[in-house]
């Protein structure tokens, strides 16, 4: 016992360790791994498609299609982490959205005597829609966690239900077209265009600068050792390079001259010679970002996610420690309707209409892209930003392999191969680095 | 001893189905004071003590702390009246590093009410220091401490949180000698501080070394209470085994 008390001692000291590059760096390796199967796949692709997939149009395209599902990832992690699975989250989807149609065209028309077009009308049926999908998430929970039907069967379940109270509510129509504010949130209706882009990218940039800087700050406030500046500096540039990168990838598609040629006709005025526009970041992707800083920051600094985590890692553990956790249980669902329910404004607004078949068979892509992204169906692990890469790297492939001309069924075919080799390679991974 | 007792169970029954777990069981404890719960696996101690940990909700029976009867029917009730356990199966979630599960369910938070981990790790750093000065895996999940290191995670929380009353479930079962030790120099420490603690063991060697009074229970019945000084191991075996009293000893 003492010798492995010293031997532990020795390694953890900082100074007696010759420190490789990586290592000074301090980088997540699972997240590298993922950035770098996300590269190879681009450039396979991009070679197939001979140039076709890395360019600005293609990357704008395939952002908003990841956004719906990457949206429902984030909370889907939190679900996963504490052990739990949630099969409903298409169908809750489909709800949420046949709720805020159903709002915009009809309901509050009729409550309130609003016309088609009134200012708020976008807003209320999406406080609506987030209030209904927040509900019936907590709900969900309340029956997982207080009358402890597990949650794979209230799920599988609420899949069933909440598809047909959406089919109900709308008689099974397509509702549509959405209210125009409303379908800013879809992607190529609604975008920041160049300057506001490039306004994101700088406040992105100092905000990331200052997270590193606090944090170094932090820990050499309480005399921890710290990396090396010339580390700090690294993943600082790789950081700003990162999101000045895609800002300018984004900001490089530029708005078809027909398509400006008919707004500007629209306001009774003649496009100017050489004028030019871009569409820059969509709000959409914008939505996302929010989510995933907010998610990220629930799960690493705050009760919630300690007690999320915590519960995964060993729930007698979190119970004996005074954890709620029926409590956390109705929470995590509730944050996952809630999600659902911003997913399904973010999908009817790319349709512009609200149709049956909204965010079917969704729940198996969410799923897939928290597990891609590293979260363990044993609980205790998963990460935001895991997730979300998750849904980049699935969606990159199905849209990769229908550019290339791949037929349907080989396109499922391979997604789902790709699942179970993840996870296979996280397996092996984490028996090599005896990482649990 | 004629001050108040910092425990006190009395009458303490429950069952699970049909079993009688715990039958009209009574100890009490004092501040300053180890009382060891022997018995079999399965005589109902780690039950009884589930009792007042909160674990378990108990059937029928009184709990009184300080002389005042209490309330206790989860694990943060039990915290309320500062009992603090250290479980036989140890509850540290393992994917969290050491302060993560020190600090669990009280977190330490900045003004903006988001978890303060530097703070957290700096108080680990210091509470560990004194407990277990080889400890240096602040950064790592307890899953890849050693099972003394685990241990001195859990003790460490019962210690930092000023525990009153500190029931140990064989907290030696998974330590090697040395280990052992520091647990043992650690209970003798705990004691100089007026804590009170319920330590549940199977060795009586350990028991006797450790504990003022020990407490025996056969088949969920309290076999008898006796001063660990009046006894011999020989005699806390007859009662572990035979469930009977050596003749004028019951404390």
């Amino acid at each position: 016992m003492t010798d492995t008390a010293s031997k532990d001692a020795d390694t953890d000291l900082p100074q007696a360790r010759k420190r490789g590059l990586v290592a000074s760096l301090e980088l997540d390796m699972r997240l590298l791994g993922m950035i770098g199967a996300f590269i190879v796949i681009a450039v396979v692709f991009n070679i197939l498609t001979g140039g076709r997939f890395l360019t600005p149009r293609n990357v704008f395209n395939l952002t908003i299609q990841t956004v719906s599902v990457a949206i429902m990832a984030t909370g889907m992690v939190f679900v996963i982490v504490t052990r739990h699975i949630d099969l409903s989250v298409g169908s809750l989807l489909a709800t949420t959205s046949a709720v805020m149609a159903m709002l915009q065209t009809e309901w509050l028309l009729q409550i309130f005597g609003f016309s088609l077009g009134h200012p708020a009308l976008p807003w209320l049926a999406i406080l609506g829609g987030l209030v209904a999908g927040t509900v019936i998430g907590a709900f969900n929970g309340y029956l997982i966690g207080y009358l402890t039907i597990p949650a794979f069967i209230v799920t599988l379940g609420g899949l069933l239900i909440w598809r047909n109270v959406a089919w109900y509510t709308t008689n099974g129509q397509t509702i549509g077209p959405l209210n125009e504010t409303y379908q800013m949130f879809g992607g190529i209706s609604g975008t920041l265009g160049t300057t506001w882009s490039w306004t994101f990218a700088v406040v992105a940039s100092v905000a990331a600068l200052y997270a590193l800087w606090s944090a170094r700050r932090t820990k050499q406030g309480h005399g921890f050792p710290v990396k090396p500046l010339w580390a700090e500096g690294a993943v600082g540039a790789i950081a700003v390079g990162a999101i000045m990168g895609f800002i300018w990838l984004l900001n490089s598609y530029e708005v078809p001259q027909r398509v400006l040629e008919r707004d500007f006709e629209a306001r009774g005025e003649v496009l100017p010679e050489g004028y030019t526009a871009a569409y820059g970041l969509p709000i959409s992707v914008l939505l996302l970002i929010l989510v995933a800083l907010v998610m990220t920051i629930v799960a690493r600094r705050t009760r919630l996610g300690r007690y999320i985590f915590a519960t995964g890692g060993n729930p007698d553990a979190a119970e004996l420690s005074g954890i709620n956790t029926r409590l956390l249980t109705v929470k995590i669902f509730a944050i996952m309707g809630f999600l659902c329910a911003l997913s399904a404004v973010v999908a009817s607004a790319r349709l512009s209409f609200h149709s049956n078949d909204i965010g079917t068979l969704d729940e198996l892509r969410v799923i897939a892209a928290a597990v891609i992204g590293g979260t363990a169906l044993s609980g205790g692990i998963g990460t935001i930003y895991g997730a979300i890469l998750g849904a980049l790297i699935m969606q990159s492939l199905q849209s990769g392999m229908a550019m290339v001309g791949v037929d349907a069924p080989f396109q499922n075919i391979v997604v789902g191969a790709v699942l179970i080799l993840a996870v296979l390679i996280d397996i092996i991974y984490r028996k090599r680095t005896g990482d649990t | 001893m004629a001050e108040t007792p910092l425990v006190e169970l009395n009458d303490i029954s429950i069952a699970f189905g049909g079993v009688q777990a715990v039958d009209h069981v009574s100890v009490d404890l004092y501040p300053g004071e180890v009382v060891g719960l022997l018995g079999h696996n399965g005589a109902g101690k780690s039950t009884l003590i589930k009792c007042l940990s909160g674990a378990y909700r108990m059937d029928s029976g009184e709990i009184r702390i300080n002389g005042e009867p209490a309330e206790i029917n989860n694990p943060r009730d039990a915290r309320a009246y500062n009992i603090e356990t250290i479980y036989q199966t140890l509850a540290l979630a393992d994917n969290l590093d050491a302060a993560s599960n020190l600090f669990l369910g009280r977190e330490l938070t900045t003004m903006t009410g988001l978890v303060d981990d530097g703070a957290m790790e700096s108080e680990t750093r210091k509470v560990m220091g004194r407990l277990n000065p080889y400890f240096q895996k602040f950064s790592s999940p307890v899953s890849a401490l050693s099972g003394g290191q685990r241990q001195s995670v859990a003790i460490a929380r019962a210690v930092y949180f000023n525990a009153r009353i500190l029931i140990m479930d064989e907290p030696t079962a998974a330590l090697g000698p040395q280990e052992t030790r520091m647990v043992a120099d650690l209970i003798q420490e705990l004691k100089k501080q007026n804590l009170g603690i319920f330590l549940i063991d199977h060795d009586v060697h350990q028991v006797k070394e450790l504990c003022d009074r020990a407490a025996v229970m056969k088949n969920g019945k309290l076999v008898g209470v006796v001063k660990v000084d009046d006894v011999t191991t020989d005699d806390l075996l007859g009662m572990i085994i035979a469930g009977k009293t050596p003749e004028g000893v019951a404390a």
